[in-house]
């Protein structure tokens, strides 16, 4: 593949960038890249990654736009209320590069489905609002071998660390399970300021970028926190578990099942 | 004894050596039964907690789940 003189222009800032140039445009070019989610997180990695030229976008989602969703998730404008979230952003993806082939999923990830998604894809994003998917999409990528993102917001805190399996510690290092129904409080319950998942949604888009040229290091082995009100990062080291249930040495989870006990975060939301 | 918690230095006066879970108690920590604990590197297991003593100097991270981002 070589680059046409249109996207020698639109791209001249990243070939600019000695760590990118026409080389590293055309990778991302042919990077296939899955968001699942498209709100908070998903909305700022898919506008990015879009923009970026990533080739190929999946985004995954059932969920309809609503007029709470419009405070924090960008891709979604007013007149989107009621459409599908997928379509709303793939119009905006498809009107900012007409390069990038979106693929819309209008459905919820399920331990069914999910290993067919990912095979198709290089590297995998999680902005999910609910244990259940996150834990899953964790499971299905270790299983699966597929790098990915992990990211989560609630109030003024996020979280984000990028997962290579069997080679980083996974989400299910730090935390063996899902935590119970009603354990944890929900967005919709607890709130969540604006600007907050485009801080973590656009450090996830960054790692898919990086992984997809192979340049720097990936927030692997590393839980990046991120604290809005005090505007502070930290960086926790996370090694490896050797008791991880799904990449541990011992592992007891080697197929995917549905973990339906966790509350979906935001359900409230939408009922 | 002085702990180091989440990159903060916190000090616990009158005594050398707690286990987990009477660390989580006396430092209030929030919602102790859904913590992650990393103990000078290494993640423990939650029946660990009542055995596992922390002393001075040690490094302690409290991680917590955070599962917005979706809708
Ligand atoms: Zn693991």
């Amino acid at each position: 593949m070589s680059l046409r003189a249109d996207q020698i222009e639109r791209y001249s800032r990243h070939i600019l960038l000695q760590d990118i140039g026409g080389k590293g445009q055309e990778k991302l070019l042919a990077g296939r890249v899955l968001i699942i989610g498209a709100g908070g997180l998903g909305a700022p990695i898919a506008l990015y990654l879009g923009a970026a030229g990533v080739g190929t976008l999946g985004i995954a989602d059932a969920d309809m736009v609503d007029v709470t969703n419009l405070q924090r998730q960008v891709i979604h404008f007013t007149p989107d209320i009621g459409k599908p979230k997928v379509v709303s952003a793939a119009e905006k993806v498809r009107a900012i590069n007409p390069d990038v082939t979106v693929h819309p999923h209008q459905e919820w990830i399920s331990a069914e489905n999910i290993a067919g998604f990912i095979a198709d894809y290089d590297f995998i994003i999680d902005g999910t609002d609910n244990f259940a998917t996150k834990f899953l999409i964790n499971d299905a990528c270790v299983l699966g071998n597929k790098p990915y993102s992990h990211g989560g917001i609630l109030r003024f805190d996020g979280q984000t660390l990028t997962v290579k399996p069997h080679e980083s510690a996974c989400y299910r290092c730090i935390f063996s399970a899902p935590p119970p129904k009603d354990a944890i409080p929900t967005c919709s319950e607890a709130g969540v300021i604006g600007v907050l998942p485009g801080v973590i949604g656009t450090i996830q888009a960054t790692e898919a970028i990086k992984y997809l040229l192979g340049i720097g290091d990936l927030l692997t082995g590393r839980l990046l926190t991120y604290n809005a009100t005090s505007l502070t990062f930290r960086e926790i080291r996370i090694q490896r578990n050797p008791k991880c249930p799904v990449c541990g040495s011992q592992p007891t989870l080697t197929e995917l099942k549905d973990n339906s006990d966790a509350l979906n975060v935001c359900e409230l939301e939408t009922t | 004894m002085k702990l180091t918690v989440n990159g903060e230095t916190r000090e616990i006066a009158g005594t050398e050596s707690l286990n987990i879970d009477e660390t989580l108690v006396t430092l209030k920590v929030a919602d102790p039964l859904y913590v992650t604990v990393e103990l000078n590197g290494t993640i423990l297991e939650r029946e660990a907690f009542g055995t596992t003593q922390v002393k001075d100097g040690d490094v302690l991270e409290f991680l917590y789940f955070m599962g917005g981002g979706g809708q």
